[in-house]
């Protein structure tokens, strides 16, 4: 498997999954520059977080219109995996390719701190190891990650079970219906707010997250 | 603009450089001695600045060299950006800290993310990565609108620029006493990890080679501070622009991405590299050469430039930030382009190298100044500075004894204390997991921050302490308490410390009792850097806080790093088992003069600090240090403000557990701030192997139990306290008084 890592100017978590991905997982993990043009050979795609372009403008919206984009799109529309993670899932909502918006939290602050999870949906490319329902804590981790859509596009995503994740216990940004993952419709474009690669060993706290990359790993290629 | 400039005749009769800071007598000293003539505008203007205590060091100097500042470890020691210490396997790590005081009095956002983004240049301008962010606040009372305001700000502009930098915020700390109310101190600490191979220095040596700038272009912002008298401008041209610089977090970004490829992958094509900070472009360019003892030639014209018509005096002075100075081989200039413009930053040659010592400068084709390098370095006229004992410390009144009715009242009220309280509310708002390495952070009660070295079994364990209350009492036993309250949340982290880096936070140097306190406070941290072997690689000096007239409390500020040998064996601030042994590592006296106790009861601090043993102390914590390495500890968290009934309220948080302590002492002992103590835990089976190792340093308390509640008994009282309790009231303290409307 050939897993490419995107780097916008702003990423700052794109060593992150690089490390998970080639020291914990032993696949081959690449970054390609915004300004590549095709993603030829790669088997999945992963947006990291971090603050592309500053956030300024808006969280995602100048990284959307980068030449890779383009690329993304072509992958995705094939049905190969892509993931966006923080910074890369309001990427993936300013490209359109997953519905909604990712607004300010409700506090108005950023905010660092491990979040508890329900798994709704175990059957996209990137949580088939987890068990449908499965409660597991992540940390977030951003200053926009309240999810909104309007009231149409969250029953649709509730229908078509898009919902990947949900946040438990307590909802730390406003985010519509606990929101905190939601996939398209046909389930290979995952966006998520909390961060699985953080939570990846056990000697930074908490490897509930390293699931999200053995999902991926088990892809058939 | 320039031929409104001042002559140098003018500048001699009408004394302008007075109001920069530059006194007649290094004025006359420049002029007779050094260039043997009268400086122009821009040269008397570079004097000033460079000159300046905060460039030259000229007061401090004499007793900054009472530190130590080397040992087997250290390859880098103060001088260059930032200090470095070997910990094996050809890695090295840099730290640094820095105050940012005075621009975040007048511009809180800006001036606290400024002053992290000045830090973090200073790290990778060695060649490292940062790794890792703190920082040591302190304010006024959380009592009125404005001191909110600030410590709002303050603590949105330090997570702001470290959150997009995605460098972690893993440790710090924030207190609260009214002397901070109008000057509160906000200092920053960064530590960066490197290979040995790439240590960069920043000198500016071989002739020919080329001066070039890097990254944001260059503006009016930051020039001279609030001294920048209405006199230099026509009152029809530009007015005196904000005195604090603004921050671009992303420009950073790009730029340390840019200038660690160029050191990590092309470090032949480089000389020297130093960031452009206090005094910008002056300063990291008079440095460079003056470090290789070489000249160097600038044209201004050359400098890209936010703003137009800025004048010479401007450009040389300004502290735009998210800039860098290099020093390429002749022959790269190309090369090194196409590296940053790669990250779409600008890049220009403005100068070259030269070997006649002079300092020359071009700006419409007119030479502007043209003196030895030396005269803006090495010539700075040290200036012996009279000190004296200050009056309030001549007649202190006796360590007096509180008398303690109701020790789980006055339990419940210490941990509702600002400077005690949960800071959760404010640390969660700083990213302090990004880069995937944090083991702890700053989110509990944890001592100290662990960031994990990939690829090798060790750790870094840091900290930040800066107590100002001892030093207004005692500032040499004040001095030696903050080192080793450094050293004892580092070890008990299970870290070895490594050396120290420190802000000097002071008043008026000029004060002669002020800079009796500096003395003092130098002295009594160069003791205990000695006593632990932890030398001073960096820091800096801030003086002139005052707040009404009345200099802040004297604080020195320490940050400390330590390694870890094996991180996997590091141990939690929290009790992680039931039915194990409770020590408390070091004597507990009465010591309660400067303490929190002392402040909530009487409102004020007052009385003699104790003498303590430091040898004794210090061996007590290295034994300590041995006992958590042998594995032979399952808890443990140092004793500070508050004394030891805080530290055990403070070990059940987040725990479903329980303690059980008994003291043969009174009540009142439970708050005592005796320095250098740590509470451990241990299994029953490791009880003799523990008190092998400790032996009369260590006492036991109590147990730990499965219950989630605090049992305490004392020779004079005896009481029970729930954990969830006690902890929502410990959680809840900062949260309402940033609330109130009062």
């Amino acid at each position: 498997m050939r897993v490419a890592i995107i780097v916008f100017p702003g990423s700052n978590c794109d060593s992150d999954l690089h490390y998970v991905l080639e020291n914990l997982c032993h696949v081959s993990a690449k970054y390609v520059p915004s300004t590549a043009t095709n993603l030829d050979g790669f088997d999945a795609v992963l947006l990291p977080g971090g603050f592309s372009y500053g956030d300024y403008l808006r969280c995602g919206a100048i990284a959307a219109l980068t030449p890779i984009m383009g690329a993304v799109r072509q992958f995705a529309d094939s049905g190969k995996p892509v993931i966006g993670i923080c910074n890369g899932f309001q990427i993936l909502t300013e490209a359109h390719l997953l519905p909604g918006v990712l607004k300010k939290n409700d506090n108005l602050k950023f905010i660092c701190r491990p979040v508890a999870l329900q798994v709704e949906n175990n059957g996209t490319p990137f949580t088939t190891k987890y068990v449908k329902d499965e409660k597991i804590h992540l940390p977030i981790a951003h200053s926009d990650g309240n999810f909104y859509a309007d009231p149409a596009t969250v029953d649709e995503l509730e229908q078509n079970h898009q919902i990947v994740f949900r946040y438990v216990d307590q909802n730390p940004n406003g985010s519509v219906n606990n929101i905190a993952g939601i996939c398209n419709r046909r389930g290979n474009v995952v966006g998520m707010m909390p961060h699985p690669e953080r939570a990846s060993e056990k000697i930074v706290g908490n490897n509930e997250g390293f699931k999200v990359f053995q999902s991926l790993l088990s892809l058939k290629h | 603009m320039i031929d409104q400039e001042m002559t140098p005749q003018e500048i001699k009769d009408q004394k302008p450089y007075l109001e920069w800071g530059l006194t007649e007598k290094e004025y006359d000293y420049i002029c007779d001695h050094l260039i043997h003539r009268l400086p122009n505008y821009t040269e008397t203007g570079l004097f000033a600045v460079m000159w300046s205590e905060h460039c030259s060091y000229k007061k401090s100097k004499p007793l900054l060299k009472l530190f130590p500042n080397k040992n087997e470890r250290v390859l880098q020691g103060p001088g260059e950006g930032a200090g470095i210490v070997d910990i094996g396997d050809d890695q090295a790590v840099v730290f640094k800290a820095e105050s940012h005081n005075h621009p975040s009095a007048v511009e809180p956002y800006e001036g606290a993310a400024t002053g992290v983004g000045g830090i973090l240049r200073d790290i990778f301008s060695m060649g490292a990565r940062p790794i890792a962010l703190l920082d040591s606040l302190h304010f006024g009372e959380i009592n009125n609108a404005h001191t909110r305001y600030l410590i709002n700000e303050v603590v949105a502009g330090i997570g702001g620029y470290g959150n997009c930098m995605g460098i972690p915020t893993v440790a710090g700390e924030t207190t609260f006493d009214e002397c901070y109310e109008g000057n509160p101190l906000v200092n920053a600490m960064s530590v960066g990890l490197m290979n040995k191979k790439d240590i960069q220095k920043g000198r500016a040596s071989g002739e020919g080679n080329l001066i070039m700038y890097v990254g944001a272009k260059t503006g009016r912002d930051g020039i001279h501070g609030a001294t920048f008298a209405s006199t230099d401008f026509d009152s029809e041209h530009e007015t005196q622009r904000s005195a604090v610089q603004v921050g671009d977090p992303f420009m950073e970004k790009l730029l340390m991405e840019a200038c660690l490829e160029l050191i990590q992958k092309h470090a032949d094509w480089l000389v020297g590299i130093q960031d452009m900070g206090a005094a910008g472009l002056v300063s990291s360019s008079c440095e460079m050469a003056s470090k290789a003892n070489s000249g160097v030639k600038m044209n201004l014209d050359l400098v890209p430039q936010r703003e137009s018509g800025m004048s010479a005096y401007e450009i040389m002075l300004s502290e735009s930030q998210e800039r860098m100075l290099l020093c390429v081989k002749k022959g790269n200039q190309a090369d090194v382009r196409q590296l940053f413009e790669k990250y779409n930053l600008d890049v220009v040659v403005i100068g070259e190298v030269t070997s006649d010592h002079q300092y020359v400068l071009t700006h419409h084709d007119q030479i502007v100044t043209d003196i030895p390098v030396s005269s803006l370095t090495d010539d700075v006229l040290q200036e012996k500075c009279p000190e004296r004992q200050p009056e309030r410390l001549t007649h202190l009144k006796e360590n007096s004894l509180p008398k303690i009715d109701d020790p789980a009242q006055t339990l419940i009220d210490l941990l509702q204390q600002p400077t005690i309280a949960s800071k959760k509310v404010l640390t969660q708002t700083y990213d302090s997991q990004v880069r995937a390495s944090t083991v702890a952070g700053p989110n509990a009660t944890n001592d100290a921050g662990i960031i994990r070295v990939r690829g090798t079994q060790k750790g870094l364990a840091m900290t930040t302490d800066g107590n100002g209350r001892f030093g207004y009492l005692n500032p040499r036993i004040g001095g030696q308490i903050a080192v080793l309250e450094a050293a004892a949340n580092v070890i008990a982290k299970g870290a070895q410390p490594l050396a120290i880096t420190d802000c000097l936070n002071f008043g008026d140097p000029n004060d002669p009792e002020v800079y009796w306190e500096l003395h003092q406070s130098i002295a009594g941290m160069a003791e205990l850097c000695r006593e632990l072997n932890t030398p001073v690689i960096s820091g800096n000096v801030s003086l002139y806080n005052e707040n009404n007239g009345q200099a802040i409390y004297p604080t020195p500020m320490v940050g400390m790093v330590g390694l870890i040998s094996n991180v996997d064996h590091t141990v939690s601030s929290h009790i992680t088992q039931d039915e194990n042994l409770v020590y408390v590592v070091g004597q507990t006296a009465d010591d309660f003069s400067g303490s929190e106790l002392q402040k909530m009861l009487t409102g004020k601090i007052d009385g003699k600090v104790n003498e303590f043993d430091y040898h004794q102390t210090a061996s007590a914590l290295q034994k300590a240090l041995t006992a958590v390495e042998d594995r032979l500890v399952t808890a443990a968290h140092d004793v500070s403000e508050g004394g030891l009934g805080v530290t055990l309220a403070e070990m059940i948080f987040d725990t479903s557990l329980g303690m059980d302590v008994e003291m043969n002492a009174q009540a009142n002992r439970l708050f005592s701030e005796t320095p250098g103590r740590i509470v451990l835990t241990v299994k029953p089976a490791d009880q003799a192997a523990f008190e092998m190792v400790l032996g009369k340093d260590a006492t036991m308390i109590g147990k730990t139990t499965a219950t989630h509640e605090l049992k305490v008994k004392t020779t004079d009282a005896e009481f029970k306290l729930n954990g969830t309790q006690l902890q929502h009231q410990w959680e809840d303290a900062i949260p309402c008084l940033m609330k109130s409307k009062d």
